[in-house]
């Protein structure tokens, strides 16, 4: 630190830091405590201080709520069922019995690089109620029409569903990635010693990948808490806002309704959760490693 | 050698960008969606007629538009003239973007207010001054089957309410579950509004200070809506989840159909040909007798800021000329707002076009505030709630009055400061 040296090499870093980050999230914090809407934009004095009442009045709203128990319902189903794939899959690729493994490998990661309006479109007829493949398929086996995108029950099934599918590829290549890094050797001394497969897996590749399940984890999770794009093309929200995520609220109080200040608020808020739920991962799994 | 081609390169790139000296003043006119791709065969006319201008269109996606709008009025880079959406009026009005036109139309030769259907015109017309000119109109009313109706006894579509049960009822019975009498999509506010428009109570009290949703005229609107649902007349659907309106419309899932003039075309082209003599359009029934609807529909505004105010004018005048509407209208399909362009016969002839030109007769236009939008979707929420069976229409509209009051908070600050939005 006493090196002035130092602080040359790291300014550009810093300077890059300071200005796409540092300052939006100070402008951003300002801005929150204003009332800045479409009559601020037309005349500067009809701009308000109103401090933290943004923040009393979006915890008020009964739909902000709503989109953050949705969140978090998305949260916690999607995070495992989407890593748990993601593993399962990067297990049977690496497997020396699986065939074709690029070609496998390559059509598990395509829904990653698919574009998601053009999915949605397909998505949305195989789970449209009437003419769906899915509520077909189901139906062979004798359970009757679920209506998927308009029950407010499963539209958020739904979405994981889709999520989940969409985004597994990916973490999918990391793991198949860190599991070829796991030496043989370990897998040869536990068949010499006469462990089952199951026994290598909870002993083995577990504790090996432990690292790179962690790092997956983080970025999973706060990737998951930003839902956005799925309920806004599969659903817009509803049926009865089932869909609202906090990021989809925040989007429509600021970019639909032009409501900058409230907008700014759940966009911190958000900020906050995120970083205090990577926060608490990283402390769990120092914990566990200790 | 690399140099000389770089200096190549730079002075193409140069002389790409700058603009043609052609000696024409320029006017910037943006138009939305498909109007913004047809307009410009309606231009080299009005360029020949003023041989010292040019018009420079901009094509902006629907989905897009409001979002750029703002930005460019932030920015200082709006256009001269441009197409805006009549709901959108309120808002730039009141960021004080439009220029008024009062003393123009007084003045001008071309565009007489006489001539326009009184409900469009008002839409246009914002805290007492005009601030645009209707340029194509849009309203909802009754798609319907004729076949189906007449399967089921009725020859004529209906004029009332009560009438219009009795069909969907019928309609519902022999569809034996096969069969829906109507479809109203649950995200799309227009037939509520339309229904709610034609109780003749203000929405909102005040100017647009206060909600009025509890309003019996409201409730009585809300209760006739979502009794559809209640009855089995309607289907508890989103527009997302149905595939293909018009091959279901095609195949009679449903015999009614809410919507606007460019489903015309649209039903011509992608129902089959046997089909085409059984589908009519008709005005929106209201509680007793032919009812009240939308006054939708696009403007040409001209912006304070335009540096070609004259030229824009004249661009607005010759755009409104009954002659280029009917041209227009052959283009796009879009529906004019003049009186002496539906006498023509390009128009008049159109069966289906005719219930449109009723209608017209008879549109109100929605509360002018800012605000209007998200009040919007806050009722058609409150819709869905009590058709999904969440809430009931006196507690639902209760609750609705108190959200619609919190967001007009600012315009009841802004007038208590003399500031009116």
């Amino acid at each position: 630190m006493s090196h002035p040296a130092a602080w040359v090499f790291i300014a550009p870093a810093l300077g890059v830091i300071g200005v796409f980050f540092l300052l939006p999230v100070a402008a951003g914090f300002a801005l929150s405590l204003t009332d800045f809407d479409i009559y601020a934009l037309a005349d500067f004095r009809n701009l308000r201080f109103v401090g933290l009442d943004n923040y009393v009045r979006m915890l008020e709203t009964p739909l902000f709520w709503q989109a953050l128990g949705n969140t978090l319902y998305f949260v916690i189903v999607g995070v495992p069922l989407s890593i748990g794939l993601s593993l399962a899959t990067a297990l049977l690729l690496h497997s020396r019995l699986a065939l074709f493994r690029p070609f496998f490998r390559t059509a598990l990661f395509a829904p990653v690089v698919t574009t998601i309006v053009a999915v949605a479109v397909i998505w949305r007829y195989l789970f449209h109620t009437r003419y769906g493949v899915v509520n077909h398929a189901l139906e062979a086996i004798g359970i009757g029409p679920i209506d998927w995108l308009g029950d407010p029950l499963w539209a958020m099934p739904t979405i994981i569903l889709l999520a989940v599918w969409k985004n597994f590829g990916y973490n999918m290549v990391i793991f198949l990635a860190a599991l070829q890094a796991i030496p043989e050797t370990l897998y040869e001394a536990a068949r010499i010693d006469g462990a089952s497969w199951w026994r290598q897996i909870v002993h083995i590749t577990l504790p090996m990948l432990g690292p790179t399940l962690l790092m997956v984890g983080i970025l999973t999770t706060s990737g998951y808490f930003q839902l956005f794009a799925e309920p806004y093309v599969m659903t817009q929200g509803g049926p009865l806002r089932s869909t609202v995520s906090v990021l989809y609220f925040m989007y429509e109080e600021g970019f639909k309704w032009w409501n900058f200040g409230a907008a700014s608020a759940v966009a911190l808020m958000l900020f906050g959760l995120v970083f205090a739920v990577t926060w608490l991962l990283m402390r769990l799994s120092r914990r566990v490693a200790a | 050698m690399m140099p000389r081609l770089l200096l190549i390169a730079a002075w193409l790139l140069v002389s790409a960008c700058a603009p043609q000296p052609s000696g024409r003043e320029v006017v910037r006119f943006w138009a939305m969606g498909r109007e913004g791709e047809v307009v410009r065969e309606l231009l080299p006319e009005f360029e020949r007629r003023h041989p010292g201008l040019r018009v420079e269109v901009q094509q902006i996606p629907w989905s897009a538009a409001h979002e750029k709008l703002l930005t460019a009025f932030a920015g200082g880079t709006l256009p001269d003239v441009c197409q805006l959406g009549n709901t959108w009026l309120p808002e730039f009005a009141a960021l004080d973007a439009l220029a008024p036109l009062d003393a123009r139309v007084a003045a001008s030769g071309v565009i007489s207010r006489e001539d326009y259907f009184p409900g469009i015109w008002n839409t246009n017309v914002v805290s007492g001054q005009l601030r645009g000119v209707p340029w194509y109109v849009d309203t909802r009313l009754l798609f319907y089957r004729r076949d189906i109706l007449r399967a089921a006894g009725f020859e004529t579509p209906p004029a009332t309410w009560p009438e219009w049960q009795a069909m969907l009822a019928a309609i519902t019975r022999q569809g034996q579950g096969e069969r829906y009498g109507i479809l109203l999509p649950l995200n799309e506010p227009e037939p509520l509004i339309a229904l709610a428009l034609q109780q003749g109570e203000p929405l909102l009290r005040e100017e647009g200070r206060w909600g009025g949703f509890s309003s019996e005229g409201f409730r009585r609107a809300l209760r006739f809506y979502t009794a559809m649902f209640e009855n089995g007349w309607a289907p508890r659907l989103a527009g997302a989840q149905i595939s293909n309106v018009w091959d279901e419309f095609g195949r009679g899932r449903f015999a009614f159909y809410i919507s606007g003039p460019w489903n015309i075309g649209e039903f011509k082209r992608r129902l089959p040909a046997e089909r085409q003599d059984d589908w009519m359009t008709a005005p929106l029934p209201g509680p007793d007798g032919p009812g009240a609807s939308t006054a939708g529909g696009s403007s040409l505004v001209v912006f304070r800021s335009a540096r070609q105010r004259e030229a824009a004018w004249r661009l607005v005048e010759y755009l409104s000329e009954p002659e280029v509407q009917l041209r227009f209208h052959a283009l796009t399909g879009n529906l004019p707002p003049r009186r002496s362009a539906w006498q023509d016969e390009r128009l008049a002839a159109d069966p289906h076009a005719r219930a449109f030109r009723d209608q017209l007769e008879r549109v109100r236009p929605a509360p002018k505030v800012p605000e209007w939008e998200r009040i919007v979707s806050e009722m058609q929420h409150l819709a869905e709630e009590v058709v999904r069976g969440r809430t009931d229409v006196e507690a639902g509209t209760r609750a609705l009055d108190r959200k619609v009051d919190a967001i007009l908070e600012k315009r009841r600050w802004l007038a208590a400061r003399g500031r009116a939005g």
